[in-house]
């Protein structure tokens, strides 16, 4: 009779016994922490400094065949614009060369012409070579050269009191959430999320590997421990080695890098939470299944780790995947902490995202929780 | 009698719905307040059957009752009542000792002044109060075990599982366990010991003997022992080669059963068979046959039919001639220190052509360091090792050609068939293509492994596993073997067929070089040297150690007697 009275204490002194062990031998084993501390401020650095998706200084040839006060005034535009580094020359074929080898982006060419039918308004006057090899590139050298042009035609007809020329369209943008429109914003807290992937699931698949490795696991189920404690006492630990993580990577984008934090702490923690066991859940239902960690490891990159990578919105925009991709993209957690993550941040708390967003990671962390549960048992086959 | 705490009715377990059978319909009983033995080589089902009682597997039919509970419907209480130490002993070797403790006292709800006195008592029990703080990765192979086994014991069990806890653990160790564990079964604890090793089984007071998931024996060793009594003979005195009057009385109608022990052969006759003349075996003039009183080995190879009769095939006309002095591979001061650690200091030793030469030692004394750098697989810090007469530093290519390595649990490829292994191997030592053909021809005729060419290695039996093994260790037709622990956790059948065969390579001049921690593999050796913390502390044959260990209290000491008292004895002298 008192043995059956002790026995939800003894539960809980089970539990507070495995989180202990599991605690010492995280912080025993440098590499966890190199996983938990190091790997989120490399990552970090890595998309706060060194990968942009921001435009950069193209270097262009400019082509001036005939000096007039018109093209001297387009010319220095150009040469004033952020965006291009400016050599000029008489005659194309001074750049052509430089264009092939890919030491200049384009080429940029003010016909003799230029003066007489740059007031005419409906034939472009000049012209513009760009190395189709590197679309993107392409892409963009023509359109700010288009933009710059149309603004030059504006000021050069208020400056000489002419009558305005009729703008086709009057494209003025005003960019939402991310006035910089730094790519920086929105890369960080993306990272955030491939950060807490690869500790909840990947560091949480090793350990339990590990423990059948090891033949630890079989003492372990001889004791009276159950299922519930089990899975709390692994979890635990590695829940709160994940959540220092998050809190190390916020700090680390809010004031090292400046990106703007605009929503609420409660609900970035609680996003968090919730995702960081949808990520452990998977880490330990993989290690229920892959009894090794080399299976583990590559079971956990290949279903956790590279799926938060192509379908979070954190690179690839899911909406330009195929269909079928963009269904797939449903059952990835991260695909809802990046959005959260990116809303919480730019935008500030929006409802209708981050309720939409914890619906989906508890759909996913409950259910990798039950599956795991349904497939650990206490027994060894 | 004591009480029953374990029934088993009628158990079959099998692995996935087509995999191996572990158990047939087995039915024992296990008692409290003593040691059982349960005996039977790797694969014989006793991990399994342990498993079972513990409460860790299901059976597929029959039913187990372990301390009156039903291991399908309690498995809580089972848990509660039984402690189970693995193989592995379940320790975590990134925390400390007392850390370990604690562990397992939060899992088996051990608190207040009950968990200090416990985990005090343990401590001294095991003698590792010293140790408290050292990780347990860093204790040697005995402490470990010992701490495992004080795990197990942190909550006192009715019935204590303990399996196989005597592997990789030195002799000195394993005699601190069975002390050990005689005082718990005096407290009234039922203890089950599994082994692979028959002499230890001879210690329990009942044994379960199980070969392929079947029980072939359950009762007293003595009795078991009993039934070959009369029957057990020794051939002492032999002038000559030993292994051919082996060979000779295995060929010899009455004997059931032969073996090399020390400088004798030791023989087992068939029920009502007169002992064979040692005229007829050719021993030598000074040859004669005595009786000796039979041991559990003996009993169960009688129980099993026997052993493999008369020549390996590999016997066959001698590789070179009969110049048995030449010094074959040397060891000339080996000394290899990793960092601060010497793992090797100034090994010396020489062996002759066709000597079978053992390096026995305890886990981390220095064997497998002393090995690999005599097979060139290691650089000495100092000294040299030589092979043929080649210096394995200067020549390390040539000199690994004459020499052929047969890794500890046959390095084969378990998915390519016996042919793609065979030629995989022969492509390896880079034989030339007719020399491949003919190479792999005689290794299929020589260990008739012609039937299973298209098998896959893996599933194999076991006696073709180590023919295959060493068929690709000597397609090169090596001057020297090395064996790494050749037969351990081998049945007593299977290892005298594989000494069989190294039997008749060494009467064609192949010498062998042999490690093991395993003191009946020891027997099969002509000479040994005895490494103990990276020395060799002594050398000599088999006979002649246990006759420099022999004492009045002890007149016929075995090999492992003599290797605890030469270890100790060496530890003394270190100390003054």
């Amino acid at each position: 009779m008192n043995e059956r009275k002790n026995i939800p204490r003894d539960g809980w002194r089970r539990i507070r016994g495995l989180t202990r062990k599991e605690t010492l031998q995280v912080l025993r084993d440098p590499s966890n922490l190199v996983v938990a501390v190091v790997l989120p401020l490399i990552l970090l650095f890595l998309f706060g400094y060194g990968v942009t998706f921001d435009p950069r200084r193209f270097d262009i040839g400019l082509v001036v065949e005939q000096p007039t006060p018109e093209s001297g005034s387009f010319s220095a535009a150009l040469a004033n614009s952020p965006f291009f580094g400016i050599e000029t020359a008489r005659d194309r074929r001074a750049f052509e060369a430089d264009l092939i080898a890919g030491d200049i982006k384009g080429i940029v060419v003010l016909p003799a012409d230029f003066a007489d039918r740059a007031y005419r308004g409906n034939t472009a006057p000049i012209q513009v070579i760009v190395d189709g090899g590197d679309p993107n590139t392409a892409e963009l050298i023509r359109t700010y050269v288009q933009l710059l042009w149309a603004n030059w035609l504006q000021q050069e007809s208020i400056s000489r009191s002419l009558p305005l020329l009729p703008a086709l369209v009057n494209v003025e943008p005003r960019i939402w959430f991310n006035p910089e429109v730094s790519s920086r914003n929105y890369l960080v807290p993306g990272s955030v999320a491939i950060i807490l992937m690869l500790i909840g699931a990947l560091l949480t698949a090793l350990v339990v590997a590990r423990e059948w490795e090891r033949g630890t696991m079989e003492a372990l189920l001889a004791t009276p421990i159950g299922i519930v404690e089990l899975l709390i006492g692994k979890l635990a630990p590695y829940f709160a080695l994940g959540m220092i993580s998050m809190l190390i990577s916020v700090a680390t984008a809010v004031f090292l890098f400046g990106v703007p934090f605009r929503g609420s702490v409660i609900l970035l923690g609680l996003v968090s939470a919730l995702f960081m066991l949808a990520a452990l859940g998977q880490g330990l239902f993989i290690s229920t299944l892959a009894r090794n960690q080399l299976v583990a490891a590559q079971v956990s990159i290949m279903s956790a780790f590279l799926p938060a990578f192509y379908f979070s919105n954190f690179v690839f925009e899911i909406d330009s995947m195929p269909f079928a991709l963009q269904l797939v993209s449903y059952a990835v957690p991260a695909r809802y902490y990046v959005s959260s993550l990116q809303t919480l941040f730019l935008a500030g708390d929006v409802p209708s995202v981050i309720l939409t967003d914890i619906a989906g990671l508890i759909a996913i962390a409950g259910g990798f929780i039950l599956l795991t549960a349904l497939a650990t048992r206490t027994r060894l086959d | 009698m004591s009480e029953e705490l374990v029934r088993i009715d009628a158990v079959s377990k099998r692995f996935g719905k087509n995999g191996p059978i572990a158990l047939t319909r087995l039915s024992a009983s296990f008692f409290g307040g003593h040691v059982t033995g349960l005996a039977g080589p790797d694969g014989a089902g006793k991990t399994t059957l342990l498993r079972l009682i513990a409460g860790l597997l299901k059976a597929d039919e029959g039913a187990l009752d372990v301390c009156g509970h039903d291991t399908l419907r309690a498995q809580g209480d089972i848990k509660r009542d039984v402690a189970y130490m693995p193989q592995r002993f379940g320790l975590y070797e990134d925390l400390t000792v007392i850390e370990n403790l604690h562990l397992y006292a939060d899992l088996r709800s051990v608190t207040g002044g009950a968990r200090t006195d416990t985990i005090e008592r343990l401590l001294r029990f095991t003698a590792l109060e010293p140790f408290t703080a050292r990780l347990a990765g860093a204790l040697s192979g005995g402490m470990k075990q010992k701490l495992g086994l004080a795990c197990a014991l942190i909550k006192k069990p009715r019935l204590l599982l303990l399996d196989e806890p005597s592997v990789g653990v030195d002799p000195i160790s394993r005699r601190e366990l069975w002390r050990m564990v005689y005082e718990l079964v005096d407290q009234g604890i039922g203890v089950i010991w599994s082994t692979a090793y028959l002499d230890e089984a001879e210690r329990c007071k009942t044994v379960l003997l199980l070969s392929e998931g079947k029980l072939i024996y359950q009762g007293a060793p003595e009795t078991l022992t009993q039934s070959v009594a009369e029957r057990t003979f020794l051939v002492a005195d032999i002038t000559g080669d030993k292994r051919a009057v082996l060979t000779r009385a295995l060929d010899a109608p009455q004997v059931l059963d032969g073996v090399i022990q020390g400088d004798a052969v030791r023989l087992v006759l068939k029920e009502g068979e007169k002992a064979p003349n040692a005229d007829v075996l050719q021993a030598g003039p000074a040859a004669n046959v005595i009786s000796t009183p039979p041991r559990f080995e003996d009993a169960f190879m009688a129980r099993v039919g026997g052993g493999a009769k008369g020549a390996s095939p590999f016997a066959g006309a001698p590789k070179h001639g009969a110049d048995n002095d030449e010094i074959v591979v040397e060891a000339d001061a080996l000394t290899k220190r990793f960092g601060d650690f010497t793992a090797a200091d100034r090994i010396s030793f020489a062996v002759r052509r066709g000597e079978i030469f053992g390096l026995i030692g305890p886990n981390g004394a220095g064997k497998s360091t002393t090995f690999k750098m005599l097979c060139g697989l290691l650089k000495p810090s100092a000294g040299a090792a030589r092979v043929a007469g080649l210096d394995l530093a200067k020549a390390p290519g040539k000199a690994r050609a004459r020499l052929g390595y047969m890794a500890q649990k046959f390095s084969l490829y378990g998915d390519l068939s016996v042919r793609q292994n065979l030629n995989f191997f022969a492509g390896v030592y880079g034989l030339s293509n007719a020399a491949r053909k003919g190479a792999i021809a005689r290794m299929i005729e020589t260990f008739d492994l012609e039937s299973y060419l298209n098998t896959n290695a893996g599933s194999l039996p076991l006696g073709y596993k180590q023919r295959l093994a060493l068929a690709c260790a000597v397609m090169h037709d090596p001057d020297v073997l090395f064996l790494d622990e050749p037969t351990s956790g081998v049945d007593p059948r299977t290892r005298r067929e594989f000494w069989g065969h190294i039997n008749a390579m060494v009467s064609r001049g192949v010498t062998i070089m042999v490690t093991t921690h395993f003191l009946d593999e020891a027997e099969y050796c002509d000479r040994m040297a005895l490494i103990y913390r990276g020395r060799a502390i002594t050398s000599g044959a088999p006979d002649a150690l246990k006759r420099r260990a022999a004492s009045s209290k002890n007149q016929n000491p075995t090999l492992e007697d003599a290797f605890i008292a030469l270890v100790e004895d060496f530890d003394r002298k270190e100390a003054a």
